[in-house]
């Protein structure tokens, strides 16, 4: 990048909350050059959004900006007037927001919401605007661009709706692009297809990107130069390079230093009987009903599903979503029935109606996902942790209420029991759900995305309490995920789940380094790995072959290969089916 | 916090005194309520009538005290009964699903496509137009709006994982429902009861105006305000008493209500 006029300045941008004169952004200075990709990278409440809403006046009305100056290619955006404002947004300034579900109007053609853009800010005949999207439609990688403009936005998939937000903003040809959190709503495959479609999109036309995300890895492979935002202030700001080689300041070290990594492996004695051992398990749903009174169409969730967790392992089960790991999750929990196939427990066969269920059920214990949903509003954390022992009738009230009062010292909330959830932040409220569900001593444990509604600093957290725990009590885990990472550092072995299938089974290093199953190798190539090298980081990228490639973030961002192999799948449509990747050992 | 001590506060009050009006007013009246006095009608305010009399020369505040209870009693007793079944029915067909749900709602919409005053109509020609028939006409004729609602949140909350959390940890259905599900209804159940107050308050004086409720001479609130209709030219008091009357009483509970609600969410109580 030269040096020339910046794009956008932005000096000492302070923002408040209107009623109370809570300042919650606090002298942001931000410049951009034209063509330059910069990512704001920041947990929950760090602002980042907040900043990227400020730059177009799109504040909530609760917000005010309080002090600072934002100019946009030499102009005061900060005094312009509405009228003004709205030739600027959409045409120089484009945004594309984190949920491509509710940033699309449902009620409205694709055609239509593409040509709006258009027929506002362009001066071009009916017929030109309609080649203008076609051609734009084909080049974000639509199949049937015709089809697709008077096609509604529920008919497309998450990747393909981003796809379509995405062309609907370029096809201004911006001089800037907002981008909130663009691809934290969808696969990791597809998040790196539409990050490499942004990309090369963007450069063709020498827009400037703001990428706005809380996933360091992933935007330090694409950005110039990220911005690292806490508590409203920006903490430290560099080039990619140098920020991940040589971090000044702590908290961005401490970031870094939370992004999962793998651990040695544990050598674990194996015994004979597996914990919990599932035979043919297979799972359907119903599906569309075709007539009104025609039997419902069934869709399998789950099929033929074998898989053992011994003793004290941790068995992690990934796959994107849709690929069935939940509900095989749910089925081995007794949370749903399963249409064939069988549950053992130490050796025996368990249903609903077998003597040793309720063994089985106390034994099982799941953590939910997302603790705002699994811990009940209207209770207190000791009564959610006490609830737990309410079937272990040995124990007295006095014998509970101190095993319960372990527990949450165990999990560092020993001062919190009267506390209610709303009480509590995100990581404390984990914690409680897992309190709840280790507090019978359980020996198995089914832990659902346990981490991923958390921020990156207090997932670390939470993934190393659940260690803890693990290694004090020695339950089995059975550990679903979606996130590559946190399963390379936790998981003992791990099940690759696709389609409803499992596709790929072994020990975590065998799967992680050569992995045998093409979906295995393709999931693990949308990852970037980050690796501590001497006092700071360096971003990895695997090859397909499994292999982790050094310097690939260089590569990414100047070199020709990524995006030449992303236009590559564009063309081919459907994406993703050219894997020409190094064959593994 | 303020505002909501001060509902709790206001609308405590009002109930409280209401309540020891209708039961002072089952005992002791200043007059008889019932006595007729041709020579006293549609006076105003007056020394030994100090809310007037009414067109058989009545005593409006003794027919006021004694009204109380009886609407206070038709009142509770009828949105006890409806919020009660209609719970019941809602919680039931939420959360079990497929045909309990099925089978249910088809006669909670047949019922619900009635119009709930002509429902209640009939029900009371079949029950007896006295005090438990309105009670039970009135109560069923709002049984299924109440399951629509609970019905809906149950939904909702049946999707939530601490109802799954909940079985995992081996307890019952019956338990989950009594302890996880209807806790986190209340909120819907008590705007809709206290509304639902109101309500019953009209439809009973309704009932009345078409000869079917509480049968005349016998005072309620609502019988009260149906029979003013004619003479608000001569006398405005005679409709306007027991019209405020149904007001106070319906502020009294709404406020009580939400305070009740808020009291009951932890997340309405503020951080402590």
């Amino acid at each position: 990048m030269k040096a020339s006029a910046p794009l956008l300045e932005v000096r000492g941008l302070t923002l408040r909350v209107r009623s109370t004169g809570n300042v919650i952004v606090k002298d942001v200075d931000l410049t951009m050059a034209p063509g330059e990709i910069v990512g704001v990278v920041g947990e929950s409440g760090s602002g980042k959004t907040m900043v990227g809403r400020a730059l177009m006046r799109l504040s909530p009305p609760s917000i005010e900006r309080a002090a600072g100056t934002i100019r946009l290619a030499g102009r005061d955006v900060t005094g312009m007037s509405e009228r003004e404002l709205r030739k600027v947004r959409g045409a120089e300034v484009g945004l594309v927001f984190q949920e491509p579900m509710t940033s699309l109007n449902p009620s409205m053609l694709v055609g239509d919401q593409l040509d709006e853009g258009l027929r506002l800010h362009r001066k071009h005949a009916r017929g030109e605007r309609r080649e203008m999207i076609l051609s734009m439609l084909t080049r974000v990688g639509i199949r049937d661009p015709k089809g697709a403009m008077n096609s509604y936005p529920h008919q497309f998939s998450g990747g393909m709706r981003q796809r379509i937000m995405l062309a609907s903003v370029m096809l201004l040809q911006p001089a800037l692009l907002i981008a909130d959190e663009p691809t934290t709503a969808l696969d990791a495959l597809v998040q790196r297809d539409v990050l490499e479609l942004m990309v090369e999109l963007t450069r063709a036309n020498g827009t400037a990107v703001m990428m706005i995300s809380h996933d360091l890895p992933m935007v330090a492979r694409y950005a110039n130069r990220i911005v690292v935002m806490h508590h409203g202030q920006i903490v430290e700001t560099d080039t990619t390079e140098a920020l991940m080689r040589a971090p000044r300041e702590d908290y961005t070290r401490k970031l870094l230093g939370s992004i999962p990594r793998r651990v040695p492996a544990r050598g674990l004695a194996r015994s004979d009987t597996p914990i919990v051992e599932v035979r043919n398990l297979a799972v359907d749903y119903a599906g569309r009903r075709h007539s009104l009174f025609g039997r419902a169409e069934r869709v399998r969730a789950l099929a033929d599903a074998n898989i053992k967790i011994w003793p004290g392992e941790v068995l992690a089960v990934v796959g994107e979503s849709g690929s069935g790991k939940s509900t095989l999750g749910k089925a081995i929990a007794g949370l749903l029935r399963p249409n064939s196939g069988e549950i053992l427990y130490r050796g025996e066969a368990v249903s609903k109606a077998s003597a040793n269920w309720r063994d089985y059920r106390l034994n099982c214990q799941v953590i939910f996902q997302d603790p705002n949903s699994s811990l009940d509003p209207r209770m207190p954390v000791a009564a959610l942790v006490a609830e737990g022992l309410r079937q272990d009738h040995a124990m007295d009230a006095r014998a509970r209420n101190a095993r319960v009062a372990e527990v949450l010292e165990e999990v560092g909330l020993g001062a919190l029991g009267d506390r209610y959830p709303h009480e509590l932040s995100g990581g404390q409220r984990q914690r409680v759900a897992i309190a709840r569900a280790v507090v019978r001593r359980p020996a198995f444990v089914i832990a659902d995305e346990p981490v991923s509604a958390l921020d990156v600093t207090v997932r670390a957290q939470v993934l190393e309490l659940l260690a803890e725990l693990q290694r004090a009590h020695g339950f089995s885990c059975l550990f679903i995920s979606h996130d590559l990472g946190v399963v390379e550092q936790v998981a003992d072995r791990v099940v690759v789940m696709h389609h409803g299938r499992i596709v790929e089974e072994g020990a975590r290093d065998e799967v992680f380094d050569c992995p045998q199953h093409d979906y295995t190798r393709r999931l693990l190539s949308a990852i970037p790995v980050i690796e501590a090298v001497d006092g700071g980081f360096q971003l990895k990228w695997r090859r397909q072959g499994g292999m982790a490639e050094e310097g690939a973030d260089q590569e990414a961002s100047e070199g020709p290969r990524e995006p030449a192999e992303a236009r590559r799948r564009i063309r081919a449509g459907t994406a993703r089916t050219d894997d020409k990747g190094v064959a593994p050992v | 916090m303020m505002r909501h001590s001060l509902n709790l506060v206001l609308g405590g009050t009002i109930v409280v005194l209401i309540i020891a009006v209708a039961i002072i007013g089952s005992f002791w009246t200043p007059h008889d309520p019932l006595l007729i006095d041709y020579a006293h009608r549609l006076l105003p305010f007056t020394p030994t009538n100090p809310l007037g009399t009414d067109e058989f020369g009545r005593d409006v505040l003794s027919r006021l005290m004694a009204g109380a209870s009886a609407s206070g009693v038709i009142a509770i007793l009828t949105v006890t009964l409806a919020v009660v079944s209609g719970s019941v029915l809602g919680l039931a067909t939420g959360y079990f699903g497929g045909w309990t749900d099925r089978v249910l709602m088809t006669f909670v919409n047949a019922l619900l496509s009635f119009p709930g005053i002509l429902l209640a109509l009939a029900l009371v020609a079949i029950f007896g137009a006295n005090r438990y028939g309105i009670v039970l006409a009135l109560g069923l004729a709002y049984t299924p709006s109440v399951t629509r609602i609970v019905r809906s949140n149950v939904l909702a909350i049946r999707e939530r994982d601490y109802v799954a959390a909940s079985r995992t940890i081996g307890n019952s259905e019956v338990f989950t429902i009594l302890r996880h599900v209807l806790p986190n209804c209340t909120a819907a159940l008590i705007v809709l009861a206290t509304s639902m107050f109101g309500w019953v308050l009209l439809a009973e004086s309704a009932l009345s105006f078409l000869g079917l409720g509480v049968a005349p001479p016998a005072p309620t609130w609502g019988n009260m305000l149906a029979t003013a209709r004619p003479y608000l030219t001569q006398s405005a008091l005679l409709a306007v008493c027991p019209g405020l009357c149904i007001s106070i009483a319906l502020l009294g509970i709404n406020l009580l209500g939400d305070a009740l609600r808020d009291q009951l969410d932890p997340q309405m109580r503020g951080v402590r």
